[in-house]
Parts: structure tokens; sequence; C-alpha cells
């Protein structure tokens, strides 16, 4: 309708409207988050040039690239890096496995399916506050429930401090943040599986094709397409929450588990350095933009 | 008979077993929580956590003394406003985007996808500062425009999706009896979509009352949401851990009861796009 070129006799001005009308209705959303996204992120990048430290307001010197200068030569800059990496190279594949087995389980038939498919999405609605202080109180090093199951099953011969030691505090924040993240999994996962039609593996068992074989040539291929976007989806948002370990650990004990993002807040917040948290947020989301044009070229052609 | 017989035996081994694994995983670390929250103070590092003499005492004292009635309050009065603005800048601009072609609009679409994507830590700094400038701070609507920087990009793409799901041919149909566009979108539209606007309010209403880093960040002494209040709740000598675990299943009630209310239809807006892709 829209696109048909108006007829002969039509007057000009509705022409016009009809032209402007989809602009119109798209202005307020585009303008508000013109407004409170797109500028505040120019001025992040303008922060991360000069030397701004908010309780000497008044001193906003231009100093060009030496806060990332600074960055690429501080050594805990380094070292959130790194946690950065591993943090995301473990959570991601530990949520995905997890996910995908507990999708394929709910893609079973038993009598009690809909109550646990409804009680497995629970991890994923709670406060990452609640969360994070739940887990510490079950890590805790003295009455931690952790401690105490894995004593008593003889795993381990004397209660661990799980967030007190720098040996353990990042692999403990990792289970926890995988215990968070992977019902979104299952529940991204058990939709591709129930896209696959049955008539695939009707007539894959008439071929004789064992479970395994069906696994491997149907139901992958099949739910490929969903990992690869819930994957790449999770990547940016678990990069994202650092608020898990801001309350957990707060980073410690030491730099144990400071990632990038919880350096550049901390930076700001505690130092009230918002030049040098900023430019460190600035290489960060630069880091981060990689996989978000790896996604948005996949659901770019979606949108088409 | 005996087939049947043998194949239930299996089932309950290779299916009904590792459910109930991968459930206990789930739900343990909440129950435990629950636990603990009933149990006293004094009891908590003598005997641990159990059901035996269960006790309210920690409920009772979180809203008698520590005030989370208000915290309650606050948050609600948060989620509820980015519910309203995310959901009132949405409506037109999702209905545009499924409606019509124009030039921009897949850069426009994109745009939005690309606000969800940038890193929380890039807008907190900044909006700190202008919140500090236009003397914000520590107000509600503060929170509410740092939480729609969240909710409008998300509200956009669920809306767009839902509205896709309903033929043109009806708005059509309604402008050929004489409708303007915009009666079209009120009276034939947004009926048929309501489902789709209430999952999408839910999610937008329970991201808001879960969000931590801006309600600590740009609020803190007068506006103190329910995720604040119970962080603060570790005291500075020894953690409370009753009242604490009490604050967080108060904390995480609503969001828990809605989003199990929702998650059918969240869950199929949110995937359809992934699916599909």
């Amino acid at each position: 309708m829209t696109d048909t070129p108006t007829p002969a006799g039509a007057p000009p001005r509705r022409a016009l409207a009809r032209q402007i009308l989809p602009y119109a209705m798209l202005s307020p959303a585009v303008l508000v988050t013109l407004a409170i996204v797109f500028f505040p992120m120019v001025q992040t990048a303008w922060m991360s040039l000069h030397d701004y430290v908010l309780f000497r307001p008044n001193d906003f010197d231009f100093v060009g690239l030496d806060n990332f200068r600074a960055a690429l030569q501080d050594e805990v800059f380094w070292i959130s890096l790194r946690h950065t990496i591993i943090w995301i190279g473990t959570t991601i594949p530990a949520q995905l496995l997890l996910g995908l087995v507990t999708a394929l389980l709910l893609n079973q038939a038993f009598p009690w399916r809909p109550l646990a498919r409804a009680l497995i999405i629970i991890p994923w609605a709670l406060p990452s506050v609640v969360i994070a202080l739940m887990w510490a109180w079950i890590y805790d090093s003295n009455y931690g429930v952790a401690n105490e199951f894995l004593l008593r099953l003889g795993l381990i011969q004397q209660a661990v401090p799980w967030l007190a030691d720098p040996d353990t505090a990042l692999a403990s924040i990792i289970l926890t943040l995988t215990w968070q993240g992977f019902p979104f999994f299952a529940v991204m996962i058990l939709a591709g599986l129930q896209s696959i039609p049955q008539s695939y593996y009707e007539a894959a068992a008439i071929d004789g094709a064992s479970t395994w074989r069906q696994f491997w040539h149907i139901t992958l291929p099949g739910i490929s397409g969903v990992m690869v976007t819930a994957v790449l989806l999770r990547m940016i948002w678990v990069a994202n929450s650092f608020d898990v370990i801001f309350v957990m650990t707060g980073g410690g004990p030491g730099y144990a588990t400071y990632t990038l993002p919880l350096y550049a807040f901390l930076k700001a917040r505690t130092n009230l350095d918002f030049g040098y948290g900023s430019a460190i947020a600035v290489l960060f989301t630069a880091l981060l933009m990689v996989l978000v044009l790896f996604y948005l070229r996949r659901t770019g052609k979606a949108v088409q | 008979m005996a087939l049947k017989k043998r194949s239930l035996g299996r089932r309950l081994l290779i299916v009904d077993l590792p459910m109930l694994l991968v459930l206990a995983f789930t739900l343990g670390p909440y129950l435990w929580m629950f636990l603990t929250s009933v149990t006293q103070q004094s009891q908590l590092f003598t005997e641990g956590p159990s059901l035996w003499n269960a006790t309210l005492e920690n409920y009772a004292r979180l809203f008698r003394t520590v005030g989370f009635a208000e915290n309650l309050l606050d948050s609600f009065i948060i989620s509820a406003g980015t519910v309203a603005v995310g959901l009132s800048l949405s409506v037109t601009a999702a209905y545009s985007f499924s409606r019509f072609n124009f030039r921009g609009k897949r850069i426009l679409m994109l745009q939005f996808l690309l606000i969800n994507m940038f890193p929380l830590v890039l807008l907190i700094l900044p909006l700190f500062i202008f919140m500090r400038i236009l003397g914000l701070l520590d107000t509600h609507l503060a929170l509410i425009i740092a939480n729609s920087t969240i909710a409008i990009p998300f509200s956009v793409w669920m809306m767009v999706s839902y509205m896709n799901g309903i033929p043109r041919s009806l708005d059509e149909a309604a402008m050929t009896d004489g409708c303007t566009r915009m009666q079209a979108l009120r009276r034939v539209v947004l009926p048929l979509c309501l489902p789709g606007i209430i999952a999408t309010a839910i999610y937008i209403f329970i991201t808001a009352w879960n969000e931590y880093l801006y309600a600590l960040t740009l609020g803190g002494r007068n506006v103190r949401p329910i995720t604040v209040a119970v962080q603060t709740l570790i005291g500075e000598y020894e953690v409370q851990w009753g009242l604490l675990t009490a604050g967080g299943i108060v904390g995480a009630m609503p969001a828990t009861v809605l989003f199990l209310v929702v998650q059918k239809r969240l869950i199929s807006g949110l995937t359809q796009g992934a699916v599909k892709g």
C-alpha cells in the first residue's frame, strides 16, 4: 500500500504525509534513545580523552590518548583482560552444555514435564544481587553448605574459603554464573528442538539410524542456528554482567576476580577517576564490538 | 506389556533421574536460601538451617526494623515508571517498523538492536554525571531514565515481533472502512497484540525490578530499591544471614511469580527471531 505511487489526482499534501508518517511514528523512540544512550556514549568517549577526576571537577584537561597509553601499561588492566577471557571462555561453554542437556531432557515425554519446564527458569528470574548473596552464603567458609556437603562426601579434607582464596574465587564465581545462565540456553535450545519436524526422525528410524546418529545428523544441525545466536547473545550479556562479581567479591581477594567492566566501574566508583575509567570502558567496548558485529551480521540477514 | 514395562524403567533412568538432578542443582540454592530465612539467627551458627522450629522472625524484622516496605515501594515506582516509558515510546515505533517500508528502516532497526549490545559500564559513568548536573541523583526519575536505556530497545524488538504476527489485511480493512492509521493502530492492532504487550511489560518490569548497578550508582539514600536494600543488609562486623536471605526471598518474589505467569508467551516472543535466524 504505502509504496505504490499516489494516483495522479491525489493532493500532494497527503502523499507527503504518507512519506513522513513512518518517521514521525518512530521519532519519539529514536529521539529519546539518542538522548539517553548515544549522547552519553559519546560523552564517555570524550571523557576518556581527558584527565577527569570527580573530586577536582574544575579540571578537565585534554590529554589525548594518555589514558589509553596508561591502560596498556597498567598491570591490572592485563590481569582484568585475562580474567575476562577466562570468565567468558568457561562460563559460556558450561552454560551451553548444561543448557543443551536440559533442553534434550525437557524435549522427552514424561508426566511432570510442564512442572520441570516452569521450575527450570527460576534462576533466570532472580535478581543478580540475590543470586550473588545466596551463593556467597553457600560458599561461606565457616557455615557454608558447600563445604559441609563436600566434607561429608569426603571430596575435601578441610573447609575451603572459596571466595577468599585467590585460587578458587574466580572458579566459584564462574559456577554461580553458569547456574544463573544455563536456563536461558535450555529455553532457547528447546524452542529450536521443537521446530525440527518429527518426520525427520521417523524417516531416520526407518532407515535404521541409531539414536546417536539421529542426534548427530538431525538434531545438532537443526539447532545449530539457535545455538550460535544464543552463544553470541549470551557472550555479550555475560561480558556485561559484572554485578554478581561486584557483590560477591568486589574484585578481590587482591585482583583475583577483576574483569574489565568491573575494573572500569571500580576506577570511577572508588577512585572517582572518570577519565581513566572511561578509557577502560571504551577499550572493553571495542573488544566487545568484534562479537557484536558478528552477531549483527547474523541478525541483519534475519531482519531482511 | 513387558516391552512397556522395560521402557518405563528405561525412561526413569535416562530421563526422569537426570532431570531430577538438574532440577536439584537449579532449585537447591534457592531452597537453601529459603530454609536459612526461616531459621533463627542463633540456631543458624549452632545447628545450621532447618525446618525444625521454623520462624518468620526474620521476615518480621525485615519490615519492622529495616523498613523493607519503603524499599518495595521504591522498586515498584521505578519499575512501573520504566514500563510506562518503555511501552509508550515503543508502540508507534514498532508499528512503523512492522507496517511500513521506508528508507533507512534497516539501519534504524539495527540501531535499536545495537543499543542492547553496548556494555552498561559505558553508560553508567556519563549518566551519573548527567544526573548530577541535572540534580536528579537519588530520585525515581533518574532510575526510570537509566532503566529505559534497556527497556526501550527491548520492547521495540518484542513489539515488532508480535505485530508482525498480525495480518496487515486487518488494518487495511479498517482503513477502508474509514479509520485513519492511528485509529487502525489503536482499535485493531493494539487489542490484538495485547497479550504480547502484557508479556513485554512484565519482562520490562522484572528487568527494572532486578536491576542493581544503576540503582546503586544513581540512587542509594532517599531512593533505595530492593536490590540495593538487600545488599546493605550485610552488616559491618557480622553478616546476618537469616535477615539477608529473608530479604532475598522477598526481593525476588514479585519477579519470580511474574516470570512464572508469563513465561510461555514471553519465551515464544524471545525465541521467535532466534529460531528463524
